[in-house]
């Protein structure tokens, strides 16, 4: 749990460089209802194979990994026949070490019918951050992908208005991503400087 | 048109044609002004400075007469930044952070992102009975807090000034509990990854039981002017219209999907924290309107009397059980105690670690500065908040800082819906819908 990995380095800096691991793919049986919704997804959508890259069954929640050219038509069957109505949102995460998929878009699905949740995630290559949007299928997708969008600079395709919500509309940049600095100056404090929190140093 | 040039209420000619600014006082001026021009569409900003927009809200409108044709919402005003600067933080850190993002909600925040956290560290089930029994208190105390400001500035936008005098006074004694049992009226970081901050004060149960007396008493105050009063009945009967089709695709949870009459709740359908044993109901409407949403509201008020009564028995069973999850590389070191120069760290504690143990000193070191390890993965983790569903996804990375948390803010989702509610309704009716969703705006920005 403490410890150090890696460096041996004891004083606890480490840089700020973070890297995060990825959880592979999960065997059969999934456990719980994920083997249904797998199953279920099988039998309505005969392209499974191809458009689920992956299944991941982490801490009881079942995540589907899904190409982004496939991601409407799923979406579609997720909600129709599999009777997840409620899409509640989307949210970004930037992986810059993971190359040609840096940008992940993390949709967590509710079904009220049935009373399940899954996850979908979509990744994309950050010189081509285009995910066909959803807001054909869940309406109240419109707001999340915008801030998704301002966030992370994922572009949405198909959005009826893709513009920045949270951010001032001149903003330069996208501030969740991991190169995008916190900002922050130092603080002089009785003669001590105190670095700005991405300054200062930190554990891994 | 008039030629008069008052810096703080003049017109201008732009490229979208003539702007009007509007501060007050000159409503007559004003509306010779506009009547001279031929354009019969009119585009209003409504706020973000305006008192009845529910805080840093901009309604952009488009009016036909005093119909409104079109609403769009600019939001962004109180956006702070939370979820990047929370990536820089470790993760007990992380709670002082997710409580100041819808604040009067705090405890919901606070709880969304524990039990992610914990989630994610595989303890769960490690959680002591007493701290979710705490938890489960201080939200449900929240929760009326909540509501209280709800319907207290709900009505206050709508022109009844007694209830929000009523609804504050009860909201008092909430934030009386929270200060009594934190130390703290808002923002109170009390429910930590592992459990909650420090077991409540001696006497607190029964504080409390006596406040949820009074407080049932009062609340009928409020239920006695307001429901059936007939002003109140025109202003929210069959206002702010949205039916249970237009509520799931636009992922729309809490009141405001409840007053379409599907009993949806969190705490009933998927519970945490142990809700499945405690007893109560879930309040419904069918009536989709403003003021099925505020019958909800007020209904709900008593199921989270009955819980808060549970969960003090429960409490008040488990005397002496810890709050804190028993490992010891998760649970903070720390206890606070009451001194004489008011709540501080205890002097035992200190005691301990700078007079008798050199290593409970390296060990409270080593988790406050460095903090614990969270396994790889992501989670997402909801509760049920007096506004809907408010999930917390968290991915980490295997280090002692969040990688990423991003909050599934209800209000920031169910604002989507104003256009829906409004679009062909009065201006005035605006302002009943918007106070209906209860959207709070630092959970909208974060």
């Amino acid at each position: 749990m403490f410890g150090t990995d890696g460096t041996g380095d004891t004083s606890g800096y480490g840089g700020l460089v973070r890297n995060a691991a990825t959880t592979g793919s999960s065997e059969r049986p999934y456990g719980s209802y994920f083997d249904d919704v797998a199953d279920d997804l099988e039998r309505a959508y005969p392209d499974f194979s191809d458009a689920i890259e992956g299944v991941v069954v982490d801490r009881g929640e079942l995540t589907l990994h899904v190409k982004r050219e496939k991601l409407i038509e799923v979406s579609k069957i997720l909600r129709d026949s599999l009777k997840f109505e409620m899409c509640m949102g989307v949210s970004g995460v930037h992986y810059p070490e993971q190359s040609g998929r840096e940008l992940h878009a993390v949709y967590p699905l509710l079904s009220i019918t049935n009373n399940r949740r899954i996850r979908l995630e979509v990744s994309v290559p950050d010189s081509d951050a285009h995910i066909p949007s959803v807001v054909e299928v869940w309406a109240g997708n419109n707001w999340h992908e915008r801030e998704t969008f301002d966030m992370f600079g994922i572009i949405f395709d198909g959005h009826p208005g893709l513009t920045r919500i949270l951010m001032p509309d001149d903003w330069q940049g996208h501030p969740q991503r991991k190169d995008y600095a916190l900002g922050g100056i130092p603080v002089e404090y009785k003669g001590a400087t105190i670095p700005a929190p991405d300054e200062r140093r930190s554990y891994r | 048109m008039t030629t008069f040039t008052d810096p703080y209420s003049s017109s201008r000619e732009t490229t979208e044609g003539t702007v009007f600014s509007v501060t007050g006082g000159d409503w007559n001026e004003l509306v010779t002004e506009i009547g001279a021009t031929k354009e019969e569409r009119i585009v209003v900003n409504m706020g973000p400075q305006h008192p009845s927009t529910h805080g840093v809200l901009r309604l952009v409108l488009e009016l036909e007469g005093e119909t409104v044709t079109e609403v769009r919402c600019g939001i962004g005003y109180l956006h702070t930044g939370i979820e990047k600067n929370i990536e820089y933080r470790n993760w007990t850190q992380g709670v002082t952070f997710v409580t100041r993002m819808d604040y009067l909600s705090p405890l919901f925040n606070e709880s969304a992102y524990c039990l992610a956290t914990e989630k994610l560290l595989g303890i769960t089930n490690d959680i002591p009975e007493r701290a979710s029994a705490i938890r489960v208190l201080m939200m449900e105390l929240n929760r009326i807090s909540s509501h209280m400001v709800a319907l207290g500035t709900g009505a206050l936008e709508l022109g009844a000034i007694t209830p929000m005098f009523f609804a504050f006074r009860e909201r008092e004694r909430v934030l009386d509990i929270f200060e009594m049992i934190s130390g703290l009226r808002m923002n109170m970081a009390y429910i930590r990854p592992g459990g909650v901050q420090q077991d409540l004060p001696e006497g607190a149960t029964q504080k409390i039981r006596e406040t949820v007396k009074e407080m049932r008493k009062a609340f009928k105050d409020n239920a006695t002017l307001l429901i059936g009063n007939s002003i109140w009945m025109k202003r929210t009967v069959g206002i702010g219209y949205l039916d249970l089709a237009g509520c799931t695709t636009l992922g729309i949870t809490g009141p405001v999907l409840r007053s379409t009459g599907l009993p949806w709740d969190l705490r009933k359908t998927q519970p945490y924290c142990g809700y499945e044993t405690y007893d109560f109901d879930v309040v419904t409407t069918d009536t989709c309107d403003v003021y099925g949403r505020f019958l909800i509201r007020m209904n709900e008020l008593e199921q989270s009397l009955r819980i808060i009564e549970q969960a003090c028995e429960k409490i008040d069973k488990l005397a002496g059980a810890p709050v804190m999850v028993a490992d010891k590389k998760i649970a903070w070191p720390a206890q606070l105690a009451m001194g004489g120069d008011g709540l501080g760290n205890s002097l035992d504690h200190i005691r301990e670690i700078m007079g008798t143990s050199m290593e409970s000193l390296i060990h409270h070191f080593k988790l406050v500065t460095e903090g614990f390890r969270v396994p790889a993965g992501q989670v997402y983790a909801a509760v049920e908040s007096p506004r809907g569903e408010l999930g917390a996804h968290i991915v980490s990375d295997g280090g002692t800082r969040p990688y990423r948390m991003h909050f599934r803010e209800p209000s920031f989702n169910n604002l989507q819906s104003t256009s829906a509610m409004c679009e062909g309704s009065m201006v005035a009716d605006i302002i009943g819908a918007v106070a209906s969703i209860d959207p709070v705006m630092g959970g909208v920005d974060r």
